[in-house]
């Protein structure tokens, strides 16, 4: 689960940011919305401790990240969330399988090679787990990117535009897997986007303005 | 892990790679075959030294002396009176005089006419058979009998002079009675007889020339040597034989010093110290080998600045999976390394091939100069100290040029290279 309370943030003097509070219990699914500009990536990378907040509270399993030291916020980012991209990153030389794996040795020191296979199994992804990322379809790259994220078991899982460089049909399929997958592993999925084509399907929305 | 990513990026963008490695393969093979040649040669010169105080021999060039005495690798420059020289050989401050008659060679081998101090003064061990007791009896170097399969009992003629296309002494051939164990000295590749089987080899020539004008030519030996004028002896008619050189250790350094001075002055020989002839040589060959340390080293910058430019070009492009191994927990010390290790690696590689490479290279070299001047040069030897300086120097060129795109990847900003992704 993850919580915030009045948190603020300035890129610079003239542009401020007061979000919203969130707070997303585990199992659920919160719809972040709102048009360019308006620092949904930035609140994104706020819950990712990814940046710092000027001001307010930002807790994950009752851990207040902003009390963390980096090598510590590091790790804890490592073992409690999983962060999915709008873009599909991976580390080119590896296979899509080590892609996954690696993600289990740096957060926990333990190569997590089974899970990972199940998970990759799980997501339709089984012939290709011996292959370059850069072999693969988009929509296949983003599977990978969402197998990577779940690895951990992370209490929150942020995902970034997840969907916009999908087809509707790919979308869908996506988003419903996320929050499938959320509710699976219990853990809190927050969605940033701005496509239309998700606020159908989630109840639990805020809007950035 | 992060080696593991390290290792598959070297490889993932192989031309790169292939660039950096060639550099440094280059530089360190030329460092480690320089290393190699001057580290032996300097000890095969040095352990044939070993005991020889100073060497007596004809008027000269004190090196050619030293070269054609102690490393027969050149031609003497004369011959001296062995009476002349026994004065000074039975002075009490020597220790030992080991008396040297050569000028004629088997196959290019030298053939050396010595007494059995030979053997003592250079602690050389017969591997087989015994030490030539008659004349015409000789004891050969292993690498002789390893190179031409003389065995014990095999009989040969010499050639006159030290290339292989000369006269042939028919009269008499040489009996091997032993095989000398190998001692990494000049002996491994030298003939040894006893001096008076050099001298009858050439009364058998005067023998030839019997109607010249001198009836006493056969009391009246003489060694040739290259250069030598055959009038000399009629010029000045000398009782007693020749010799070539003479080894001379003493017991007494006031010698050492003085002699080198008196005996030119007193007698028609001199006396020369290898120790400063040969440092003298290393002088001269120390300019061409720094030069091509200086160039080799060069070439390891040059190797530097690739493995510098590669990371550092490459950097935009992966600052996305720098961004994804932090969005993963991973911590900017793990960036860093990652960088450094790629570099280390490819220092690693570099300085492997490069040692084998150089190995190779001074393998054939030691094919010619086995062929050209006798001495061969061993390339499965390793220098721990040396080569492992060089390691530990590749190592560093490797780390220098990686750590600004290193402490490039350690401070990126995270949020700021995914929002601009």
């Amino acid at each position: 689960m993850i919580k915030t309370q009045n948190v603020t943030f300035s890129y610079s003097a003239t542009q401020k940011f007061h979000f919203p509070d969130v707070d997303c219990p585990n199992g659920q699914t919160l719809l972040v919305t709102g048009n360019s500009g308006t620092g949904k990536t930035t609140l994104l990378h706020l819950l990712g401790g990814l940046l710092q907040p000027t001001a307010g509270n930002i807790t994950i399993n009752n851990q207040d990240i902003l009390q963390l030291n980096a090598a510590k916020l590091d790790a804890f980012r490592g073992q409690s969330i999983g962060m999915i991209l709008q873009k599909s990153f991976f580390i080119e030389a590896l296979s899509v399988l080590d892609n996954v794996v690696l993600a289990s040795w740096i957060a926990k020191k333990s190569k997590a090679k089974e899970k990972a296979l199940s998970i990759l199994d799980n997501l339709g992804l089984k012939d290709h787990v011996h292959k370059l990322p850069s072999q693969l379809s988009i929509g296949q790259q983003q599977r990978v990117n969402i197998a990577r994220a779940l690895i951990n078991n992370p209490s929150v899982i942020l995902a970034d535009e997840p969907t916009s460089s999908l087809d509707d049909e790919n979308a869908l399929i996506v988003a419903r897997l996320l929050s499938d997958l959320a509710k699976e592993y219990q853990s809190s999925l927050i969605i940033v986007t701005h496509d239309q084509r998700l606020k159908s399907l989630f109840n639990h929305q805020i809007t950035l303005s | 892990m992060i080696s593991k990513i390290a290792w598959k990026n070297t490889w993932f963008k192989p031309l790169n790679t292939f660039l950096s490695i060639i550099l440094l393969t280059a530089s360190v093979s030329i460092i480690s075959i320089l290393i190699l040649l001057q580290k032996q040669f300097e000890e095969k010169f040095s352990s044939s030294m070993d005991n020889i105080d100073l060497v007596l021999g004809a008027k000269g060039s004190p090196l050619q002396l030293i070269l054609s005495s102690v490393y027969q690798i050149d031609a003497p420059p004369g011959n001296i009176s062995y009476t002349e020289a026994e004065v000074w050989m039975n002075k009490p401050m020597v220790e030992s005089a080991v008396p040297l008659a050569y000028g004629d060679n088997y196959l290019g081998y030298k053939i050396v006419g010595t007494t059995e101090n030979y053997t003592k003064h250079f602690g050389l061990k017969i591997q087989q058979g015994n030490l030539f007791a008659k004349d015409f009896e000789v004891v050969v170097g292993s690498n002789i009998a390893a190179n031409i399969g003389l065995k014990i009992g095999d009989t040969f003629f010499g050639t006159h002079g030290d290339v292989e296309e000369g006269e042939v002494h028919d009269h008499h051939a040489y009996k091997v009675v032993g095989i000398l164990v190998p001692s990494g000295k000049v002996a491994d590749q030298l003939i040894l007889t006893n001096i008076a089987s050099v001298w009858h080899m050439h009364d058998h020539e005067h023998e030839g020339h019997a109607e010249d004008a001198h009836n006493h030519s056969a009391e009246e030996p003489h060694v040739h040597a290259e250069g030598e004028e055959h009038h000399h002896e009629e010029v000045n008619p000398h009782e007693g034989k020749e010799i070539t050189a003479v080894l001379l250790k003493l017991r007494n350094n006031m010698a050492k010093m003085t002699w080198p001075r008196i005996i030119p002055q007193n007698t028609e020989m001199q006396a020369a110290s290898p120790a400063l002839e040969v440092n003298r040589l290393f002088a001269l060959f120390g300019v061409g080998i720094s030069a091509l340390t200086y160039l080799a080293y060069g070439i390891m910058f040059i190797s530097g600045i690739s493995i510098f430019v590669a990371l550092y070009n490459t950097l935009k492009e992966r600052r996305y999976e720098f961004a994804l191994l932090r969005i993963t927990g991973a911590t900017k010390f793990q960036l860093l390394w990652l960088v450094l290790l790629e570099s280390i690696f490819l220092c690693t590689i570099g300085f492997i091939l490069g040692i084998v490479f150089g190995r190779i290279g001074l393998y054939f070299l030691s094919i010619s100069s086995q062929e050209e001047f006798k001495m061969a040069f061993d390339p499965f030897e390793f220098l721990w100290k040396e080569e492992g300086m060089l390691f530990v120097a590749t190592l560093a060129v490797g780390i220098v040029a990686a750590i600004i795109p290193a402490i490039k990847a350690y401070s990126l900003n995270i949020s700021k290279t995914l929002a601009n992704a």
